[in-house]
């Protein structure tokens, strides 16, 4: 009993410890934007390697995410003879949901991993300790612009996924299925309001983004330095953001479509 | 490390393309176009039974969309929903004998104003009240009385 208390008390103090040190990261990590903004070369180098590089899978899963609902909604819909309203299926699930918590996981999957194993590895090899020893703030070298272009990506990344998704949709419903074209995009102008879909998908998907990169930095910065280590630090950042993104995605969707 | 010129162009083109996503969003997708605040003046019918009218719901004459709905409220002296509809500015003939329902588009789908131009020879005016309105068919009502009616007959 009493070993179940203190596993459990132990548990919380390292739980806050970790979210402490994680908290006292991140703001170091945001006191440096000013001194990147002055070297952009940094940014765009991140940019490269966090947006571009993710670009493509990105592009592919939009797609068919997109095709895949036009498929699975044509059916449903067409028992109610209402096929037209597809386009506002597709589009509002894409913009509001599917768009930013799909391109957020896959972000998480192939740019949040990357990101730990990359700095976990510099922390393994003490390439962090050498920038240190050189008189270089490796926060403001390293960490601030990787998150910055973690932030700025994000929400480019899940506006593409879902605007490929809706081309998607509409390649297998009006190509495929033959639901009417004009039907397609009117209803769903109709029906998608800017304010209400666009801009809150777009803010889901800047949340998102901080959440993601903020957790893959931290963790690759507070790894073990082993090989060990780096591969568990990997994994939590996956496993982390996921939940985290999920979790967010919820409350978040609570807070913005409740009024409807 | 690539070639730092190939780099930026490539940073420059998703950046470009997720620039185009997000305007294709906004101006194909999602009724930006129609966002943009078009001139209106307003004009107020009182109904017994406004139904599911929203905010934002369409009104319109002959089948065209010529406003939308603006406030609903419920004015406690004469017990009666209180619409208010901006009607956009170029359509500013409306002969103030103009009779306003609400009708349902379809079955089960939204609910709207409809206006049926008279023929006065005097326009709306910012703020005009419409005098002959007709309420919300409410679904469950009709079904009972027509329940009721056929009851009835065959007694």
């Amino acid at each position: 009993m009493i070993e179940l208390l203190q596993y459990l008390g132990k548990t919380t103090r390292v739980g806050f410890t970790k979210l402490g040190r994680g908290t006292y990261f991140l703001l170091q990590t945001i006191s440096g934007i000013a001194s990147v903004l002055l070297r952009p070369r940094l940014l765009i180098n991140q940019m490269y390697s966090i947006g571009v590089l993710s670009f493509l899978i990105i592009i592919i899963s939009g797609l068919f995410v997109g095709m895949v609902l036009g498929l699975q909604g044509y059916y449903i819909l067409s028992d109610f003879g209402a096929e037209e309203t597809l386009g506002v299926m597709v589009a509002a699930s894409l913009v509001r949901e599917l768009g930013p918590v799909v391109s957020a996981l896959l972000f998480a999957g192939r740019a949040g991993s990357a990101l730990t194993a990359e700095i976990g590895l510099m922390k393994a090899t003490e390439q962090l300790s050498g920038m240190e020893m050189m008189a270089v703030d490796p926060i403001k070298r390293i960490i601030t612009p990787r998150f910055l272009a973690g932030l700025l990506s994000m929400p480019l990344l899940a506006a593409l996924f879902s605007t490929v998704g809706i081309l998607g949709g509409d390649m297998v419903g009006i190509g495929l299925l033959g639901v009417d074209e004009g039907a397609y995009w009117s209803q769903m102008q109709a029906k998608l309001d800017f304010q209400d879909d666009i801009i809150n998908g777009v803010i889901k998907s800047i949340v998102f983004g901080f959440v993601t990169t903020w957790i893959a930095l931290f963790e690759g910065y507070d790894a073990i330095p082993t090989s060990e280590g780096v591969s568990r630090a990997t994994t939590r950042t996956v496993v982390n953001s996921a939940f985290s993104i999920l979790g967010l995605d919820f409350i978040l969707t609570a807070l913005m479509f409740g009024d409807n | 490390m690539q070639h730092t010129s190939t780099q930026d162009t490539l940073v420059g083109l998703f950046v470009a393309s997720g620039i185009v996503g997000l305007f294709f969003l906004a101006l194909q997708v999602s009724n930006l176009s129609s966002f943009v605040e078009q001139d209106s003046y307003t004009i107020i019918a009182s109904f017994e039974n406004s139904g599911g009218l929203k905010v934002k719901s369409p009104v319109s004459a002959a089948g065209v969309k010529i406003g939308q709905v603006s406030a609903i409220n419920f004015d406690p002296k004469t017990y009666q929903s209180v619409v208010k509809m901006s009607i956009y500015s170029q359509y500013n003939t409306l002969p103030d004998d103009t009779t306003a329902s609400i009708f349902t588009a379809g079955l089960l789908g939204e609910q709207y104003v409809n206006l049926d131009p008279g023929g006065s020879d005097e326009y709306f005016k910012n703020n005009g009240k419409i005098e002959i309105t007709q309420s919300a068919i409410i679904l469950e009502k009709a079904i009972g009385q027509f329940l009721f009616k056929s009851a009835e007959e065959k007694k």
